[in-house]
C-alpha cells in the first residue's frame, strides 16, 4: 500500500499553518495504522524551519516546491504541482485542511485526477467496506465521517476504487501531536519547471491586505458561547462581560454570525473553529449537531436556554432552564461576589 | 458584440430552518417537510452576475440550474431579477450524483451552451456545505477560478477583476476571461424582484411545466421564444453515462447515522439567584472557573 499525504499550507509568517500540522498529526496515526509512510507536500517560498518543524511529527518525506511565484498561494500553479505529484506518487490517501486554500484547490485536484474528496470532515477512521450489490469487499478503507443534511445526519463516506481518498478537514478538529521529537525524514527538492507552465500564471494577486489573528477562541480555557437567541449584537455584550471576568472568550453559532451578532472569526461547530475548553457556557444555543461537532470535547458544558428539550442540554453537565439575558448577569454577579 | 455571463443556480431544501418535524419518526429526512428555496449564494452570485451585466455592454445574463423538473421555478425566480434565458438540466440518470458527476454534467451543459465569457456561481449550497463544485466545474472546463468573491472590481470584454474574502482578510485579483467565479455570502444581497420583469416572465416555463399548463399560458409561451424555458436531459448533453450519476460518484455513503445524542447525567438547575449563585460556587470549588 502506498502512503498517507498532507498538503501543508504556507502562513503569512511563511511557517506551516496550525492545520497541516493537525493533519500530520492524524495522518501519522491513519499511516501507522496502513503500516505505510507519511509525506508533507509544501509548495511556497522561503518557508522558515521546514525540517525542523515537521519532522518531529512523524514525517518521512517533504516534498518542496521552493519559488518565489509560488507564495502567496494561487490555485492554478499549486493545483498543478500537487496534481502531477500524486500521478507519480501515487498516494492511498490525500488530506487538505478545509481552509480558503484547502477548499479552493482540493476540488480542482480531485476532479483532475477523477477521484472522490469529502469537504469537513469531523471524524477520520480506517475500516473496511463490503459493496452491497456486488458484496466485494475493500480493505482498509478511509472512513470519511462529516455531518450532512444540515446537521440531521452523520454520513460516513468511503472511496472503494479511485485513490488517492481525498479529505478536507477544519482547522481544529484533529489534535496537533508531537509524534518523536528526533524523528528524521528526507527532503526532496521538486523542480518547480517540470510542475508547472505559463498557463499556471494567468491570475495575479493585485492587492493582499491579510490581518494577524486577532481571536485565538481555540486556545482559551473557557468560552462563553452564545445562539441566535441572544436576540442582538446589543446583548452578546454581556457574554463579553462574563467572558472577561473569568479570562475566556466569546464563541457564537452559524446562525448568530448569519445574523450579524458577532463576527465569523468566532465561529464554532463543523464550518467554524472547534474548540476543547475546560469550560463551556452555552447562553441560547438550540444545539445543532454542527455546533455541537465543534465543542462537544469541553470539559464542562453549561447549557443555559428556555426551552427544556433543547439537544445542547443532552450533553450538558449542567442545565439551567432559564432565559439567559436573566441568567448571565446573575452569573457575573455572583461570581464577582464569590470570587473576593 | 455579445458578452454570455452564466450562472449555476441550485433548488435546496432549506437545512437552515429545520423543524421539529424534519424528521420522521423513523428517523430519516423528512424532504416534504423543508421548503425549497434558492441556494442563498446562488442570490448572491446572480447579483453579481447583474452588475457584470450592467457594466459590459451586450452582456446577457444565462442561468443553469441541475435538479428535478420543478427547478424550473429557480429560472423564473431569476428571470424576475435580471436573468435573460436559463435551462434546467434533469434527468434520472443524474440522480445520486456526488460533485464529482455534478460537476461533469454541469461542465457538459456549459461545454453545450458555448461560448461563455463568465461563470458564476455561490460559494457552496446549504444542503451540503462542500463548496467543491464551482473548483469541479472549473478544472473540467480548463477555466481558471476566483473562489470567495465578495466585491466585483473591475471588468471587460478580456479580464475581470475580484475582491475575495479569506478567513483573515481580502484580497484582490485578476483573470483573464473566460473564468468561473464562486460568490461569498458577504457579497452584495441579490436585488428583489423587478415588478416589471415579474409581469414580462410570469409564463416562463419549461417543456415538463406546459404540459399541464392551461391554453393560454401554452400559447403564449409558445409564441415568444423569452418565455421558453430550456430543458436538457443527458442525451442533449452528449455525455458519457458512465460519469453521471451514482455510478460516476467516486464517493459512496457508507452508512447513515441518525444523530444519537448521548445523554448525560446534567444537573438541572432553575434561573433563581439561590441556584446561580450555588452554581458559581460549586464551579470555583472545584477549579473550573476562578
Amino acid at each position: 500500500m502506498n502512503n498517507v499525504f498532507v498538503y501543508c499550507e504556507v502562513t503569512e509568517e511563511r511557517g506551516i499553518a496550525d492545520v497541516s500540522l493537525e493533519l500530520l498529526s492524524k495522518g501519522r496515526k491513519l499511516a501507522d495504522t496502513l503500516g505505510v509512510g507519511l509525506e508533507a507536500i509544501v509548495i511556497g517560498h522561503e518557508v522558515k524551519d521546514l525540517e525542523k518543524t515537521l519532522y518531529p511529527y512523524g514525517v518521512d518525506v517533504i516534498h518542496y516546491a521552493d519559488d518565489k511565484r509560488l507564495f502567496p498561494f494561487t490555485t492554478l500553479p499549486h493545483t498543478s504541482i500537487v496534481v502531477k505529484l500524486a500521478q507519480e506518487l501515487k498516494p492511498e490517501i490525500l488530506l487538505f485542511g478545509a481552509t480558503s486554500v484547502g477548499r479552493d484547490m482540493a476540488p480542482r485536484v480531485a476532479s483532475s485526477l477523477l477521484c472522490g474528496l469529502t469537504a469537513d470532515c469531523t471524524s477520520l477512521e480506517i475500516g473496511d467496506h463490503e459493496d452491497i450489490k456486488t458484496k466485494e469487499v475493500y480493505k482498509n478503507l478511509l472512513y470519511q465521517i462529516r455531518p450532512a443534511f444540515g446537521g440531521n445526519i452523520i454520513a460516513t463516506i468511503v472511496n472503494p476504487s479511485t485513490r488517492p481518498q481525498m479529505a478536507t478537514v477544519r482547522e481544529g478538529v484533529m489534535k496537533k501531536e508531537i509524534y518523536k521529537a528526533d524523528y528524521k525524514g528526507k527532503l526532496e527538492r521538486i523542480d518547480v519547471n517540470k510542475y508547472v507552465d505559463a498557463a499556471d500564471f494567468v491570475c495575479q494577486i493585485i492587492d493582499r491586505a491579510i490581518e494577524a489573528q486577532k481571536v485565538n477562541i481555540k486556545g482559551a480555557q473557557i468560552i462563553v458561547a452564545g445562539g441566535y437567541g441572544m436576540g442582538s449584537r446589543e446583548n452578546f455584550k454581556m457574554l463579553y462581560e462574563l467572558a472577561d471576568l473569568l479570562g475566556g472568550e466569546v464563541g457564537a453559532t452559524r446562525a448568530a454570525v448569519d445574523a450579524g451578532m458577532i463576527e465569523h472569526e468566532r465561529q464554532i461547530g463543523q464550518t467554524g473553529v472547534t474548540v476543547r475548553p475546560k469550560l463551556y457556557i452555552a447562553c441560547g444555543i438550540s444545539g445543532s449537531v454542527q455546533h455541537r461537532a465543534g465543542m462537544d470535547q469541553s470539559g464542562k458544558i453549561i447549557s443555559i436556554n428556555t426551552d427544556p428539550d433543547a439537544p445542547m442540554n443532552a450533553i450538558a453537565d449542567y442545565v439551567i432552564t432559564a432565559s439567559a439575558m436573566d441568567v448571565v448577569p446573575k452569573l457575573i454577579k455572583y461570581y464577582k461576589e464569590n470570587s473576593k | 458584440m455579445s458578452f454570455r455571463i452564466v450562472v449555476l443556480a441550485k433548488q435546496v431544501p432549506d437545512t437552515r430552518n429545520v423543524g421539529k418535524d424534519a424528521m420522521k419518526e423513523d428517523g430519516t429526512i423528512n424532504r416534504a417537510a423543508l421548503p425549497a428555496i434558492y441556494n442563498p449564494e446562488d442570490l448572491n452570485a446572480l447579483e453579481m452576475a447583474i452588475q457584470i451585466k450592467e457594466k459590459v455592454q451586450g452582456a446577457e445574463i444565462f442561468v443553469l440550474t441541475m435538479g428535478p423538473g420543478r427547478a424550473a421555478e429557480i429560472v423564473r425566480e431569476s428571470m424576475y431579477r435580471g436573468a435573460d434565458a436559463g435551462c434546467v438540466v434533469s434527468d434520472m440518470k443524474f440522480a445520486g450524483a456526488d460533485t464529482l458527476a455534478t460537476s461533469y454534467t454541469l461542465s457538459m451543459a456549459l461545454r453545450k451552451l458555448a461560448p461563455f465569457d463568465v461563470v458564476l456561481c455561490g460559494r457552496q449550497a446549504i444542503d451540503g456545505d462542500t463548496a467543491q463544485v464551482g473548483p469541479q466545474t472549473a478544472e473540467k472546463l480548463h477555466m481558471p477560478q476566483i473562489t470567495y468573491a465578495e466585491e466585483l472590481v473591475k471588468v471587460d470584454a478580456k479580464n475581470i477583476i475580484i475582491k475575495r474574502r479569506l478567513e483573515r482578510g481580502v484580497e484582490t485579483v485578476s483573470s483573464p476571461l473566460p473564468c468561473l467565479i464562486t460568490v461569498h455570502g458577504s457579497a452584495k444581497e441579490c436585488r428583489p424582484r423587478h415588478a416589471v420583469r415579474v409581469m414580462r416572465y410570469k409564463h416562463a416555463a419549461a417543456p415538463n411545466e406546459l404540459a399541464q399548463a392551461s391554453e393560454m399560458r401554452k400559447a403564449k409561451v409558445q409564441a415568444d421564444k423569452a418565455l421558453q424555458i430550456g430543458e436538457w436531459t443527458a442525451a442533449d448533453l452528449d455525455a458519457d453515462p458512465a460519469r453521471l450519476g451514482m455510478s460516476g460518484s467516486p464517493t459512496k455513503v457508507k452508512k447513515i447515522d441518525n444523530v444519537v445524542l448521548v445523554h448525560k447525567e446534567a444537573k438541572r438547575i432553575d434561573g433563581s439567584d439561590a441556584s446561580v449563585n450555588e452554581l458559581v460556587k460549586e464551579l470555583i470549588s472545584t477549579h473550573i472557573i476562578g
